[in-house]
C-alpha cells in the first residue's frame, strides 16, 4: 500500500460532517431525510437529479461533493479517477421500500435504486468520471482492505486518482459515510 | 499468469459446464412461458431452474435443508469444482457475485440479516471452511465480470494463489416486477441483436470457477485471463450511453493496442438500447468484422451469474473452436454494422473478448487467451 | 387552469420529485422531455405510466404510444379526458 496517499477525508455520521477530522457542518436533525436536506442546502447546490435519488445515493453524492469541493486538480472528464466503495446493507433501505410498492403498482424509479452501485453512477455523471469502479459488500468497514485494493489499481496504471470509502444506510435509515480522496504516491 | 483451473454451471440446461455447453451448441434453450405465481401475477418468459430437479439433487447431499435456494445451488456448484483446491488455506480467496442475493426472503420478514449479502456469502464460505474473508461484488449486471477482475487483481498482487468465484441470482417477484415496471421484458423469448428485438428475458443460474496463478506444473494447454477493465458511461443511471462510451473505454483499457480478437461474446440483452449501444462500442473499437455472439437466448439474463455463466460457455467455445450462434437472432438490426453470428461456426479461437453492461452506467470487458 | 391539469402538475411534482418546480412554473404546453421545459428522462416516463394507472386507472398497454401522450401537460390531460 506504499503507492497510495490519502489527501483528503470526509466523514458523515450522526448529523455531523467532518473534513480531515475537523468540523465542517452539523445539524440537530439526526434523521437521515431532514439531515441530508440541510446539508444539500448548506452546500448551495443546484442539481435537479439530486431530488430523485434514494438516501444511499444522496448520502454518497453529498459526501463526494464535500470531498471534491475546492479540489482543482481532479481529473474530471477522463478515465483517470477510480471509485471504490463498500457497505454492509447494499441497497436494503430502498429494497424494503420497493418490496412494499410491489403489492400496489411497482415503481420503476424506486426499483432502479435497488442496486448499491447506482451511487457510483450518480457521482460519475456529476463529475464526468468514466474510470474504473467497484462496489463491495462487506460485514464491517475495513479501510485498509479498500485502500489495498485501490493500490492494485494505481499499480496497474488503471487510475491516477481515486475516491475510496464506505457509504452505509441500513434498513432503519441509520447512516454513515467515510470517503477518501487518494492519489498515487510517487 | 492467471488461468482458469475449474468451472461449473447450474442452469435449466444442465448441472455441469459440459452439459450446458452441449445443450447450447445443440440450439436448446432454457426459456419457456412460466406461470409461477410466486414470481409474477401474469405469465412470463423465463429460464427457471426446475424445483423438482433441485429437490432430487438435494436428496443426494444431506445437510442443506437450512439453506436458501440460492445458497443450496451455490454450494452444489462450488462442491463440484474445489477438489483440487485447498479451500482452508489463507491463500485461497472467495468472491461472490450477485445483484440481489437472498432478496426472495425479504417478504417473509423473518431475519433481516438473511438478506444481507455478506451474511449469505459467509454462510456459503463457512460450509466449505474458507479461512480467508469472503468478498461480495455487487455491480448490477457486470458483477460476474467484476468478480473475474477483482480475483485477477488479488492474485497479481500476491494476496491469493487461488480464488473461487461464484455468481448467483434466483428470480423472485422483487426482480421480475422491477423489470416489468421498466417495461423491459419481452413477450417472446429474447432476440439479441435482431431487428425485431423487444426486450430481455430473465433467467436463473449459478456458476462457479477457480482462477489460479500458473506454476511450473500448470498444463501448457490453458485459458489465461489476460486483462479486464470496468468503465462508466457517466451519462444515465439506467439508460445506456447512445455512443457506447463506457463500453468503448472498457474495451480500449482491456485490449490496449491489441486488436487481433478472434471472437466476442457480447452482453446482448435484446433491449433495443443495449444492443445498439454495444454495436456502437464494438464498431468504434475497430472490431466490426470480428464474429460476435450473445447467449441470452439460451440462458436468459442470469444477472449476477451472467458474467460467469457466459464466460464459462465462451471458454469451452474457445477450447472447441466454435463460434456459437446467437439464438433468437433472425435478421441483424443494430445501429452499427457489426458481425453478429446466427449459426454455430467452426473457427480457431485464440484471443477472446467478453463484454457486459449494466444499470449505474457500468461496463466491463475481459480478455481471455488460449495457450497450447 | 382546469382542475385536471392542475392536479396533473401537482402529481407530476410529487411523483417525479420535481422539487425545483411549483405548479405555477409549469405551463400547459411546456415540453416534458428534452433539454427545455421539465427535462424529464426515461425513468420519469415510466413513472408517468405508473401515475396514469394509479391516479386515473388508465393502463398504457402500448408504451410506444407514450411519446405522443407525454408531450406536455396539455397532451396528457387530453389523453385522460379521451379515456373518461
Amino acid at each position: 500500500m506504499d503507492n497510495i496517499q490519502v489527501i483528503k477525508e470526509v466523514t458523515i455520521e450522526q448529523g455531523k460532517v467532518k473534513i480531515n477530522g475537523l468540523d465542517f457542518f452539523h445539524d440537530e436533525s439526526l434523521e437521515i431525510g431532514p439531515f441530508l436536506k440541510c446539508l444539500y442546502k448548506k452546500l448551495d447546490l443546484k442539481y435537479s437529479k439530486y431530488y430523485k435519488m434514494d438516501y444511499l445515493c444522496k448520502l454518497g453524492f453529498l459526501a463526494s461533493e464535500v470531498l471534491l469541493n475546492g479540489e482543482n486538480d481532479i481529473l474530471t472528464d477522463s478515465d483517470d479517477v477510480a471509485i471504490v466503495l463498500a457497505n454492509t446493507s447494499s441497497s436494503l433501505h430502498t429494497d424494503v421500500k420497493y418490496q412494499s410498492s410491489i403489492s400496489e403498482i411497482p415503481s420503476p424509479s424506486v426499483f432502479v435504486y435497488t442496486l448499491p452501485n447506482i451511487v457510483i453512477g450518480e457521482i460519475s455523471i456529476r463529475n464526468k468520471f468514466y474510470g474504473e469502479h467497484m462496489f463491495f459488500v462487506q460485514s464491517t468497514y475495513n479501510k485498509t482492505e479498500l485502500l489495498d485494493y485501490t493500490a492494485t489499481l494505481f499499480a496497474s496504471g488503471s487510475c491516477k486518482q481515486a475516491i475510496v470509502g464506505w457509504l452505509e444506510v441500513d434498513m432503519e435509515g441509520a447512516y454513515c459515510a467515510n470517503l477518501m480522496l487518494c492519489q498515487k504516491n510517487n | 499468469m492467471v488461468y482458469i483451473a475449474a468451472h461449473n454451471i447450474i442452469s435449466p440446461l444442465g448441472w455441469t459446464s459440459e452439459e450446458n455447453f452441449q445443450q447450447v451448441v445443440s440450439d436448446k434453450s432454457g426459456i419457456k412461458l412460466c406461470s409461477n405465481r410466486n414470481i409474477s401475477d401474469s405469465d412470463f418468459q423465463a429460464s427457471l431452474i426446475d424445483e423438482g430437479v433441485l429437490k432430487q439433487k438435494l436428496a443426494e447431499h444431506s445437510g442443506l435443508e437450512n439453506y436458501t435456494k440460492l445458497e443450496q445451488l451455490s454450494i452444489l456448484s462450488i462442491k463440484s469444482i474445489i477438489k483440487s483446491v485447498d479451500v482452508k488455506s489463507k491463500r485461497t480467496g472467495f468472491i461472490f457475485s450477485t445483484t440481489k442475493g437472498n432478496i426472495d426472503q425479504l417478504h417473509k420478514h423473518t431475519n433481516p440479516s438473511d438478506v444481507l449479502l455478506a451474511s449469505c456469502a459467509q454462510k456459503i464460505a463457512d460450509y466449505f471452511g474458507f479461512t480467508s474473508k469472503a468478498q461480495v461484488v455487487s455491480n448490477a449486471c457486470i458483477s460476474g465480470l467484476a468478480a473475474f477482475i477483482v480475483a485477477k487483481r488479488y492474485i497479481d498482487a500476491g494476496l491469493y494463489e487461488n480464488v473461487v468465484i461464484l455468481g448467483a441470482d434466483v428470480l423472485s417477484k422483487f426482480i421480475v416486477s422491477g423489470f416489468q415496471s421498466f417495461q423491459s421484458l419481452s413477450a417472446e423469448p429474447c432476440k439479441p441483436f435482431d431487428t425485431n428485438r423487444n426486450g430481455l428475458t430473465l433467467g436463473e443460474g449459478v456458476a462457479s470457477l477457480v482462477l489460479s496463478r500458473a506454476t511450473n506444473e500448470t498444463s501448457s494447454q490453458t485459458i489465461e485471463l489476460v486483462n479486464g477493465a470496468i468503465r462508466n458511461d457517466a451519462n444515465h443511471i439506467s439508460g445506456p450511453s447512445r455512443t457506447g462510451e463506457g463500453l468503448f473505454r472498457a474495451i480500449q483499457a482491456t485490449l490496449k493496442d491489441f486488436k487481433s480478437i478472434d471472437a466476442i461474446c457480447a452482453h446482448g440483452t435484446a433491449t433495443p438500447f443495449n444492443d445498439d449501444m454495444e454495436s456502437q462500442a464494438i464498431y468504434r473499437s475497430g472490431l466490426a468484422t470480428v464474429p460476435v455472439f450473445g447467449l441470452k437466448g439460451y440462458f436468459g439474463h442470469t444477472l449476477g451469474a451472467a458474467g460467469i455463466i457466459e464466460s464459462i460457455i465462451s471458454i469451452l467455445a474457445m477450447q472447441k473452436n466454435i463460434v456459437i450462434g446467437t439464438k433468437g437472432l433472425l435478421e441483424q438490426g443494430v445501429v452499427s454494422d457489426i458481425n453478429v453470428v446466427k449459426e454455430n461456426e467452426t473457427k480457431e479461437i485464440t484471443e477472446f473478448l467478453k463484454l457486459m453492461s449494466g444499470f449505474g452506467g457500468c461496463n466491463a470487458a475481459i480478455y481471455f487467451k488460449k495457450h497450447g | 387552469m382546469s382542475e385536471l391539469k392542475e392536479n396533473l402538475k401537482k402529481q407530476l411534482i410529487e411523483q417525479l420529485n420535481l422539487e425545483d418546480f411549483e405548479i405555477s412554473d409549469i405551463a400547459d404546453s411546456d415540453a416534458l422531455f428534452g433539454d427545455d421545459g421539465l427535462a424529464l428522462d426515461s425513468i420519469d416516463a415510466l413513472e408517468i405510466i405508473v401515475l396514469l394507472e394509479k391516479e386515473y386507472g388508465i393502463k398504457l398497454d402500448d408504451p410506444k404510444k407514450g411519446k405522443d401522450i407525454m408531450t406536455s401537460v396539455q397532451t396528457l390531460s387530453d389523453f385522460i379526458e379521451s379515456k373518461r
